[in-house]
């Protein structure tokens, strides 16, 4: 088997809170439920009680219909919920209020589209559909799954709303997937309806298979780097099986983070009947072609825009341009920092290089790092004029990122600043001369030997002198000696 | 207290009480007197509130509430509430093992507005289970037996809440409605029900059987009483999206006023459902329909459907009720079985063995096949295009006339035991009522008279949002056939 003319195929299904929201999808419960204790941000309605119904948070419907838009999707002219049975213990009505394709049902929304930049080249990843959901509850085991004598139920996170957002098998390889995910929580971010860091508020299901093979979906993965990590073990595992001539299962599958390999939940042989029919507690509601409109006119500048806009304001490349975009805190830093200092891509390149990989190496969030916009154009303004060497730079920087210290006075009381007096320099360039009189007879014969002298002139001044100042004495002395 | 309190009407006993409210005890009194004595015979109630707790709360509501008195539109009416509308505090059971020690943590919007209006809650009522049934012999704890011949049943699913009030054990009654469950007791029993046009009254706290037909209704013994019940809960409920974004109607006033106005009116008679009563059923409405048609402009109207009307109503309440149910599953409250060494679909299994009867859990594998990948085409869509064939033949009839007439049942009252041995003849039965929950509009049942001693009613159905129309028809055929304010002797 030619395993490598094979194409990849991956699709995803991404399920994402909307954690903005200041309430549940039907009931008036708070949804900043993840610092409270189990079980205390409930109600009859989301505990699903005998009698309750359910009552469409307009927000939430506000919300989907702007991340519907984002996506380059048709929105649907009315809003219809369906119920999808099925019994689980995390669901305490044992149907989801949900949305489906079928006869007098619809999604919110469908044939969207992404564009995402992988390996240079820019490719267009189509989005099936969006549904509005209303998330279940939680299992938390003892231990672990494994081990764990009993399971016990959060209902604090049931009737969260939820966007699930389903994409075409339109990604080839897990790079492809990380880029798609890495956009469209930039696309979530920077319309404000998700703070997709909060834990457990996104979440994905990707599906993957060789062209012409059983196809395999790997549930719940928690993380943009674990879906192109158990990606990435799918395809070598498929590979596998398929170059010893074997069948690959279509199954569903579940991801162990901690081991790095996915295992078999159970297989799917044919598709679970969830009796979909539309929710008769929640009648159709027509979505008006101004409200949509209204949503759609006071969208935010998205990625691909500022994108374009920061090529054009800025001069900076795609590539520069897009790894601050998709980092939207990052790329706000940068446009603060812009405005009192104008070497863009100096100020992009510490930004995306060494700056970014401090606030991951020290696991910072954009909340919590102390640097200001004001200390990195400090910082570069310094390197500028000579005062700090790249060295420098680079060890100040982290304190900077982590304590938040003003580089100016840091480096005066540390003494990191460079002796650029002339008359100073030049008492040490000729005492180093004198006791050095090969070096200069060196020197003069030959112009790369200069180096030498300075060399010995930094030694003699801990590291301190300016080397171009140092320089220029020396070649004026030499020259005055020739 | 005498008893001709007995059968005082409510818009009197209201005046009594706010001249004197130290009545309101004596009355109270007097009706728990009545329960002492006929409670052991008919059991209506599952749950009765005890004299001592209402007494307390009558004394609480009277030393707070004097200045308001006025105001207050149920104050001091004993109030029966079928065993499926939530009621915080008092155990709320569907007369189902299920639910049998759940008590609520939350009111119903009707309930709220009741207890806000001065009415005092004094029991939860027998019904059919999960009001699955036209008989309240469903119920999982005890059937409830009609006050006009023990022998034979109240009809349901509202049936014990008919059989307070024709019993004299309360003036006024809530009963819920999904094909006929609070005008088929109301006629088997001899008394007034309404079920409202579909989102007139909050569903919220309402446990649901088929949530797109299921409504909250009044039932009382004479005409007045239902409207003013319908006016306290009657009205837009934000809680409930389902419910109209109306302003309430002040039923009261409309029905003294088209009673004063006398508006003549086009009635239309349906024939097949005259033609498919029993033989007494049939001569006695057709006297009813002669009181009205004496006065209003009577034209008999066809409507060919029969058993399909069942059929179409059956699959979609089936369907709707096999979802509605799902929810019960032993985790968070009702039926509690030993977890130990068990998986959760286990004990789902066992909880739901355990907990539903013959008739539910029927209905509810029925309801999951219909809705099943294969067969939702065949049934449940079907029906669905039926239930709009129907509203657009109504939209027609209601087009030439303001009112449909009909019997309420086509039969009288079975006696107990007598539907178990031709479940079909049961479903068939519910024929007549089951049209205005397919199709959303209101409907009345009123009491004209007793056939061998059995109580007889017609129904007459009309526009969306009409109820006023049939109050006003009501009182007019009551004011003929005297039967207002009737209790039953119970022997």
């Amino acid at each position: 088997m030619l395993i490598n003319n094979l194409n990849i195929l991956i699709g995803l299904e991404v399920h994402t809170q909307l954690t903005k929201l200041r309430s549940k999808l039907f009931c008036p419960t708070p949804a900043d439920y993840r610092k409270s204790p189990p079980n205390t941000y409930v109600c009859p309605i989301c505990l699903g009680l005998p009698g309750t119904l359910p009552v469409v948070n307009k927000k939430a419907v506000e919300y989907a219909i702007a991340v519907a838009k984002a996506l380059n999707c048709e929105v649907s002219d009315k809003l219809v919920f369906v119920r999808k049975h099925y019994f689980y213990p995390d669901l305490p009505k044992n149907y989801q209020i949900s949305q489906y394709i079928g006869p007098g049902f619809t999604a919110i929304a469908r044939n969207g589209y992404v564009k995402i930049y992988a390996d240079g080249k820019v490719k267009i990843i189509r989005i099936r559909r969006v549904n509005i959901e209303e998330d279940p509850g939680r299992i938390v085991y003892v231990g672990s799954i494994e081990i764990s004598p009993y399971s016990l139920i959060d209902y604090n996170r049931s009737g969260i709303a939820l966007l699930e957002i389903v994409t075409e098998p339109d990604m080839a390889s897990p790079k492809e997937a990380r880029a798609f995910l890495e956009k469209l929580i930039a696309i979530l971010e920077y319309l404000g309806v998700t703070d997709p860091r909060e834990e457990g508020a996104f979440r994905v299901d990707a599906n993957i298979s060789f062209e012409g093979f059983g196809r395999v979906e790997i549930k719940n993965i928690g993380s943009v780097k674990d879906v192109e990590k158990a990606l990435t073990y799918e395809i070598i595992r498929q590979k596998k099986i398929i170059e010893q001539g074997g069948k690959v299962e279509r199954e569903t599958r579940h991801w162990n983070p901690s081991k790095g390999v996915t295992v078999s939940l159970r297989s799917k042989e044919y598709e679970e009947d969830y009796r979909y029919f539309p929710d008769p507690d929640l009648p159709p509601m027509k979505l008006d072609k101004s409200l949509i409109e209204r949503i759609s006119s006071a969208l935010p500048e998205l990625p691909d825009n500022r994108i374009a806009r920061f090529t054009m304001q800025y001069g900076l490349d795609e590539y520069r341009a897009s790894v601050l975009v998709l980092n939207k805190w990052l790329a706000d830093f940068f446009e603060d920092a812009a405005k009192i200092y104008s070497n863009y891509k100096k100020l992009a390149d510490l930004l995306i290089t060494d700056f970014l990989r401090w606030i991951n190496e020290y696991n910072l969030s954009p909340e919590n790092f102390k640097a200001t916009p004001l200390h990195i154009v400090k910082l570069l303004k310094l390197w500028d004029e000579g005062i700090l060497s790249v060295k420098m730079v680079k060890e100040i920087l982290p304190q900077i990122i982590k304590d938040g210290i003003d580089v100016e006075s840091y480096v005066a009381a540390s003494g990191y600043v460079k002796i650029i007096d002339k008359s100073y320099l030049h008492k040490i360039v000729e005492e180093v001369m004198k006791e050095h009189p090969k070096a200069v007879q060196d020197a003069l014969s030959n112009p790369k030997a200069i180096n030498y002298l300075i060399g010995l002139v930094m030694k003699k001044t801990g590291g301190k002198a300016d080397p171009q100042i140092t320089k220029e004495i020396i070649q004026e002395i030499l020259s005055s000696i020739r | 207290m005498s008893y001709k309190y007995l059968s005082m009407p409510v818009y009197r006993l209201l005046q009594e009480f706010k001249t004197d409210p130290m009545k309101i005890f004596d009355y109270l009194e007097l009706v728990y007197k009545v329960i002492n004595g006929t409670e052991n015979k008919i059991r209506s109630f599952i749950t009765l509130i005890s004299k001592d707790i209402v007494f307390k709360y009558v004394e609480k509501l009277v030393k707070e509430g004097l200045e308001k008195f006025d105001s207050l539109k149920l104050l001091g009416i004993p109030i029966a509430v079928k065993d499926n509308i939530s009621t915080k505090g008092i155990r709320t059971t569907c007369a189902s093992r299920m639910l049998e020690n759940y008590i609520p943590p939350y009111n119903a919007t009707v309930i709220e507005r009741i207890i806000k209006e001065g009415g005092i809650i004094i029991g939860k009522t027998n019904m059919d289970e999960f009001a699955m049934g036209s008989t309240t012999e469903t119920s999982a704890f005890y059937p409830t037996r009609n006050p006009w011949d023990l022998s034979r049943v109240p009809g349901g699913s509202s049936g014990g809440s008919a059989a307070t009030l024709s019993a004299g054990e309360a003036p006024l009654a809530l009963g819920s409605d999904t094909g006929g469950s609070i005008r088929n007791p109301a006629a088997f029993c001899g008394v007034y029900g309404l079920k409202p046009t579909y989102g007139l009254v909050s569903r919220y706290g309402l446990i649901a059987y088929a949530s797109s037909m299921d409504q909250i209704g009044p039932m009382a013994r004479n005409t007045m009483d239902l409207a003013i019940l319908l006016n306290i809960i009657a009205g837009h409920d934000s809680k409930d999206s389902t419910s109209l974004l109306i302003n309430g109607k002040d039923y009261v006033s409309l029905l003294k006023e088209l009673t004063h106005k006398e508006p003549r009116l086009r009635i239309g008679i349906i024939k097949e459902l005259f033609e498919n009563s029993d033989e007494g059923i049939r001569s006695k409405t057709y006297k009813a329909v002669d009181m009205l048609c004496a006065y209003h402009d009577c034209l008999t109207i066809s409507l060919p459907y029969g058993k399909q009307l069942v059929a179409a109503y059956y699959i979609i309440a089936m369907a709707e009720a096999s979802s509605n149910l799902a929810r019960f599953d032993g985790v968070r409250y009702g039926l509690k079985i030993p977890f130990e060494n068990k998986g959760w679909d286990e004990i789902y299994s066992e909880v739901r063995t355990k907990g539903f009867g013959y008739e539910v859990k029927k209905r509810i594998a029925l309801g999951a096949y219909i809705l099943s990948v294969g067969y939702r085409d065949m049934y449940y869509i079907r029906a669905l295009k039926f239930r709009r064939i129907l509203k657009e033949t109504f939209d027609k009839i209601f087009k030439s006339v303001d009112a449909v007439m009909s019997p309420t049942m086509p039969i009288l009252p079975p006696k107990l035991g007598e539907f178990f041995e031709d479940p079909l003849r049961m479903y068939l039965a519910d024929v007549n009522t089951v049209i205005a929950n397919l199709i959303g509009v209101p409907a009345i049942s009123i009491p004209i008279d007793f056939y061998n001693g059995l109580p007889v009613a017609v129904q007459i159905m009309s526009r969306q949002l009409t109820e006023e129309v049939l109050l006003y028809l009501s009182m007019q055929l009551e004011e003929k056939t005297r039967f207002r304010n009737i209790v039953a002797e119970v022997h």
